[in-house]
């Protein structure tokens, strides 16, 4: 088994990470003591039965929710003990977030949904427009700068939050199902991005369910009952010895 | 392969390199090219079950080829196949038979054995990825082959997760 070079600072690192809820008293525990480390740069899926701790893993990673034990290092600085208003700080610099259910804010036109995250980590207001135009002409979105998110199709919105998550430049990519909701052709949009974020050297975490977002990964990490039961690369530690590509087609169908 | 064949003649008499040519340009890199010799021997089995019949044609400094043309007998097979339902796919899944008696005579770790299942679906996964990417985006036909089998193994795969919840 080929284990991916770790370098000596990871992006994200979680020692024996713990998260119990409390339902009416008793404790429900949703992730059981994991330890992951992701280098910058890397590309990991989360994959798993629903139930299996894959959301509120990422969660507590960004932030957004708070453990109940363990350690989160985020590029060698311990995140887990800092208070709400550091946390918030850390967070605007350096992680981006996409969910399945695209959080764009109603009111705001397209531009100003990607330029918020810049301005908010102090960008100046041009640094910010000059991030929000490269971005959007990625996404093949410049045309629809103005509109409201309610005027856009799902796919789109989703390219504006993938975009806005990426608007600081963060080291750290995390996304919960981005691909949940949205038809093929803007599942292939999302993935492209996706993997141009990542030959920028920016580490993603994605939890998903769609095997053909997971099989893009550099190492798949599979949850159950809160732990992680499987962690390597897709298919990639002993490759197969290659017909043509047809036969997979014919194997399958 | 006997069906398809005729399938192809009904549509105009053919020699038998014309139909591996028309097969891979209808079905494009997601279907694997059949040999030109396999080809052969259908045309040659379909000949003597009545089902298409060859005349010879001249060619100018070359031996004469053998085009196929489809007989009433062979039409009638055709429309037979056409009009019934197609099987579904079933489940008689051999890594499922491993996964369940390999464990009991103690000579494999349920867990593992779903872990490395999984790596080898996904890296399927890629590779059908990758066809997808290489195909021409024109071709519809070869495209939709692709994204059968990426649903297929995402079913695969959705199993194997449930197998993993229920079995260890």
């Amino acid at each position: 088994m080929t284990s991916p070079v770790v370098p000596a600072v990871p992006v994200v690192e979680t020692v024996n990470l713990v998260k119990i809820y409390q339902d009416g008293g008793v404790p429900v525990p949703a992730v059981r003591g994991v330890d992951l480390r992701v280098g910058p740069g890397e590309f990991v899926a989360v994959m798993g039965p629903s139930g299996s701790g894959k959301s509120t893993l990422v969660h507590m990673i960004g932030g957004l929710e708070a453990r109940t034990s363990g350690e989160i290092w985020l590029d060698g600085q311990r995140a887990d003990t800092l208070g709400e208003s550091a946390w918030a700080l850390l967070r605007r610099r350096r992680i981006g977030f996409v969910f399945q259910f695209f959080n764009l804010v109603a009111n705001m036109t397209v531009a100003d949904n990607v330029e918020l995250p810049a301005l908010l980590a102090g960008a100046s207001t041009r640094e910010a427009r000059r991030r929000r135009e490269y971005l959007l002409g990625e996404l093949g979105l410049t045309a629809r700068a103005d509109a409201a998110p309610s005027q856009l199709a799902g796919g789109e919105q989703q390219r504006v939050a993938l975009a806005r998550a990426l608007a600081n430049e963060p080291s750290l990519l995390l996304a919960d199902e981005p691909t949940g909701n949205l038809d093929s052709r803007n599942t292939r949009d999302v993935l492209r991005l996706l993997g141009e974020v990542h030959r920028d050297g920016q580490a993603v975490i994605l939890v998903t369910h769609d095997a053909r977002v997971a099989s893009l990964a550099d190492r798949v990490v599979s949850l159950l009952d809160g732990q992680i039961v499987d962690d390597g690369g897709a298919g990639l530690v002993r490759r197969r010895p290659r017909g043509s590509a047809g036969d997979v087609v014919e194997l399958r169908g | 392969m006997r069906l398809t064949l005729l399938a192809l003649l009904a549509k105009e008499p053919a020699h038998g390199y014309e139909l591996k040519q028309a097969l891979e340009q209808i079905f494009g890199s997601a279907y694997p090219s059949p040999n030109i010799g396999q080809i052969y021997v259908t045309l040659g089995r379909l000949e003597k079950d009545g089902l298409v019949r060859a005349v010879d044609v001249e060619q100018s400094n070359r031996p004469n080829k053998k085009v196929y043309y489809l007989t009433a007998a062979g039409r009638e097979i055709l429309d037979t196949w056409v009009d019934e339902p197609s099987e579904g796919p079933r489940v008689r899944d051999e890594f499922f038979m491993k996964l369940v008696l390999a464990p009991m005579t103690g000579i494999a770790d349920r867990m593992a054995m779903i872990n490395r299942q999984r790596r080898h679906y996904l890296g399927l996964m890629r590779d059908l990825n990758e066809l997808a990417e290489r195909t021409d985006p024109d071709n519809r036909v070869a495209l939709l082959l692709v994204e059968g089998a990426m649903l297929h193994l995402q079913a695969d795969l959705d199993w194997l997760e449930r197998c993993q919840e229920d079995l260890s």
